[in-house]
């Protein structure tokens, strides 16, 4: 019997075109290639520069996110898109991808939305694939046992050329999740919590594996939020193996196999989980049900604080001193203290239909505070038919909050959708960094539960206020 | 690409640490078709005033700065976003080489494919890096070494075929297209 191997160790090795030597990386095939307006344009251009051909059409897939507006008026015609170079690019997509015979879910396709949110809605991300896309957040398709990552432009290219990579195999690392969260604590606050623990490099080099108790009790869009911050902690890729609740999901969504292509795939699908003794280059343990909310209070993700707790005091501290200073909190003082001017509740984090249904739930007949900017964006068009049959958007827009077309919004702030300099916006995206929501904006990164009650009240606010 | 063998610069020295790609280029800039000119937008935020006029105590904007192609910068460059047009400015502004204890996967990728040595060193000489900006630096990839002005060289790790394609100028997309028939085997194998 050979070793006992990790899930990454068994998809890794089903791809390898050419294994890896002391001279060389390994050739990694590539299953599923995602793309956007963003990250595309300059690959194209380098296949038309050496004439070469797409490869591999059939297993690409392009959407468009980033850049697109937001505004409904803007999508579907009527208003011009405000930002010239966005709507450059976007038309750049279109010539593209009908040069190159790729298929295209563009701007007023019923199918479009956030990458990561609609490959697994379509049923193409499926478990043991390698999937990637040129977006750090590729990430998130690791929740269902796939191995998942982002990639540069070059490797765009690399991959259009040759539907393969030049990849150096990564280390292991298993981030074992024991007992369950309680409730009030979602997902967004268990891997707030990791990466605080882990630090924003701590996975560089690695690919984490979540697992236990608490893992396994997620729905496939709570595992996808888990996964897709697996880069905050450095970790190009985070997997989970798939199970039953893996299967449901994916059965008869569009593009899953059908008939006796889905058994097939399912029993080759059951095979993927790591065996029993296999060894992890790291291991780091977490007890769910110690955590509470967690909410952001620094320029990293890592610099995370439980709702109930202080912005920490490390004065002295160069990393910390340049944090305080660009978002102008106080050292020791209560993180509910700090004041709240937007709240965005989207992004491929935290904007699929049970975000929606968690931020709704705290929003039901109440109202965001005054002087409050509230923006609901959902993560695909599907996402948004879904909430709209629910009567979500009544209820957020009845709470005095915006209703909003897919895309990535003011998740990084490309398509316009911004917070201004200076301004507080609790958000339920994936990163805090200095401006990116906008130049001087100041970012608390939370649940959508968190960012619902914090709208409410104008400050920052423990969801269980609400719901519990 | 060009080969490169030997760097021979004055450090350029940003010693925060955690420098993310949404600070080397802001998202707002990535709306461009094309590679040139991202080095006007490089660090804008912290380049630039409201106004757009550069900040004159900002290092890049420093006369002393001026030809450096070596940016030495605190611990973990690169963390974030995968866009590669963080490379690319650096490249486009001049330079040639990032030295940092850590560097983000992705960015040190994306930095190999564009002639931007990413270089990791230990932390006593990256303390010394750190505490004497614009000294002189001889970076010798043939050799993998650094060689410090006061003479101590130390070496770095770099992957053996990064190498190869660095030193060489061969592009690893050249590479991958001569693999074309074990690709073809793979597909013709492959799980549907």
């Amino acid at each position: 019997m050979s070793a006992p191997k990790t899930m990454f160790e068994k998809v890794w090795a089903a791809h390898e075109v050419v294994p890896q030597t002391a001279d060389t990386p390994a050739v990694i095939f590539i299953d599923l290639h995602l793309t956007h307006e963003v990250t595309s344009p300059q690959a194209f251009s380098v296949l038309k520069s050496r004439g070469l051909k797409l490869r591999r059409p059939d297993l690409t897939l392009a959407t468009m996110d980033h850049a697109t507006p937001t505004r409904t008026e803007q999508v579907f015609g009527g208003a011009p898109i405000s930002i010239e170079s966005a709507a450059k690019q976007i038309r750049q997509l279109e010539v593209n991808c009908a040069e190159f015979g790729v298929e295209l879910l563009g701007l007023q396709d019923a199918r479009r939305g956030i990458v990561h949110i609609i490959g697994p809605e379509l049923g193409v991300t499926q478990p043991g694939k390698t999937i990637v896309c040129g977006d750090s957040h590729t990430s998130t398709h690791g929740a269902f046992g796939a191995l998942a990552f982002g990639i540069g432009t070059t490797e765009v290219g690399h991959v259009m050329a040759t539907q393969c990579l030049l990849q150096k195999k990564p280390k292991t690392f298993a981030v074992n999740v024991s007992g369950r969260l309680r409730p009030g604590v979602t997902p967004k606050d268990l891997i707030l919590a990791i990466i605080g623990k882990v630090g924003v490099s701590g996975g560089t080099g690695y690919v984490f594996e979540y697992r236990g108790e608490a893992i396994r009790a997620m729905d496939m869009e709570q595992r996808m939020t888990v996964c897709n911050m697996s880069i905050e902690a450095g970790a190009r890729a985070g997997m989970i193996a798939p199970d039953e609740v893996t299967f449901a999901y994916l059965k008869d969504k569009p593009r899953s196999p059908k008939g006796a292509a889905w058994d097939e795939a399912v029993a080759y699908w059951r095979t993927l989980a790591t065996d029993e003794g296999a060894i992890f280059d790291k291991t780091i343990e977490i007890d769910a049900s110690a955590l509470e909310p967690m909410i952001t209070y620094g320029t990293n993700p890592g610099m995370v604080v439980p709702i109930s707790g202080q912005v920490p005091d490390r004065r002295g501290d160069a990393v910390f001193d340049a944090a305080m200073k660009y978002m102008g909190l106080t050292p020791g003082a209560p993180i509910t203290d700090a004041p709240v001017n937007v709240v965005f509740i989207g992004s491929c984090t935290n904007g699929r239909l049970g975000d929606l249904q968690a931020a709704a739930k705290v929003l039901k007949g109440q109202r965001v505070a005054p002087g409050v900017q509230m923006l609901v964006v959902p993560g695909s068009q599907e996402v948004k038919r879904e909430a709209e049959e629910l009567g979500l958007h009544e209820i957020f827009k009845q709470a005095g909050a915006e209703w909003r077309e897919s895309g990535c919004s003011m998740c990084l702030g490309m398509n316009g959708d911004t917070v201004a300099k200076g301004e507080y916006a609790v958000s339920t995206s994936n990163r805090n960094f200095e401006g990116r929501q906008g130049i001087g904006a100041r970012t608390l990164l939370a649940s959508p539960e968190t960012a619902a009650a914090s709208a409410i009240r104008g400050r920052v606010t423990d969801p269980r206020e609400f719901i519990i | 690409m060009d080969p490169i063998t030997v760097i021979r610069s004055r450090t350029v020295v940003m010693p925060s640490t955690n420098i993310d790609t949404d600070q080397i280029v802001p998202a707002r800039f990535l709306t461009t078709t094309t590679k040139e000119g991202l080095g006007k937008q490089l660090f804008a935020d912290w380049r630039y005033d409201a106004a757009g006029q550069p900040k004159p105590d900002f290092i890049l904007n420093r006369p002393e700065a001026a030809g450096c192609r070596v940016l030495v910068a605190g611990r973990n460059i690169g963390c974030g976003s995968s866009r590669e047009h963080a490379p690319w400015a650096l490249v486009d502004f001049g330079f040639q080489a990032v030295i940092s204890t850590e560097i983000a996967d992705i960015f040190r990728n994306n930095s190999l494919k564009n002639g931007l040595l990413p270089i990791i060193v230990d932390e006593a000489t990256h303390a010394w890096l750190l505490a004497n900006s614009g000294v002189e630096v001889e970076i010798d990839l043939t050799t993998s070494s650094l060689k410090l002005a006061d003479g101590r060289s130390v070496t770095f790790p770099i992957d053996g075929f990064a190498r190869y394609c660095l030193t060489n100028g061969v592009d690893e997309l050249g590479f991958l297209l001569s693999k074309d028939a074990e690709i073809k085997r793979y597909e013709a194998s492959r799980r549907a």
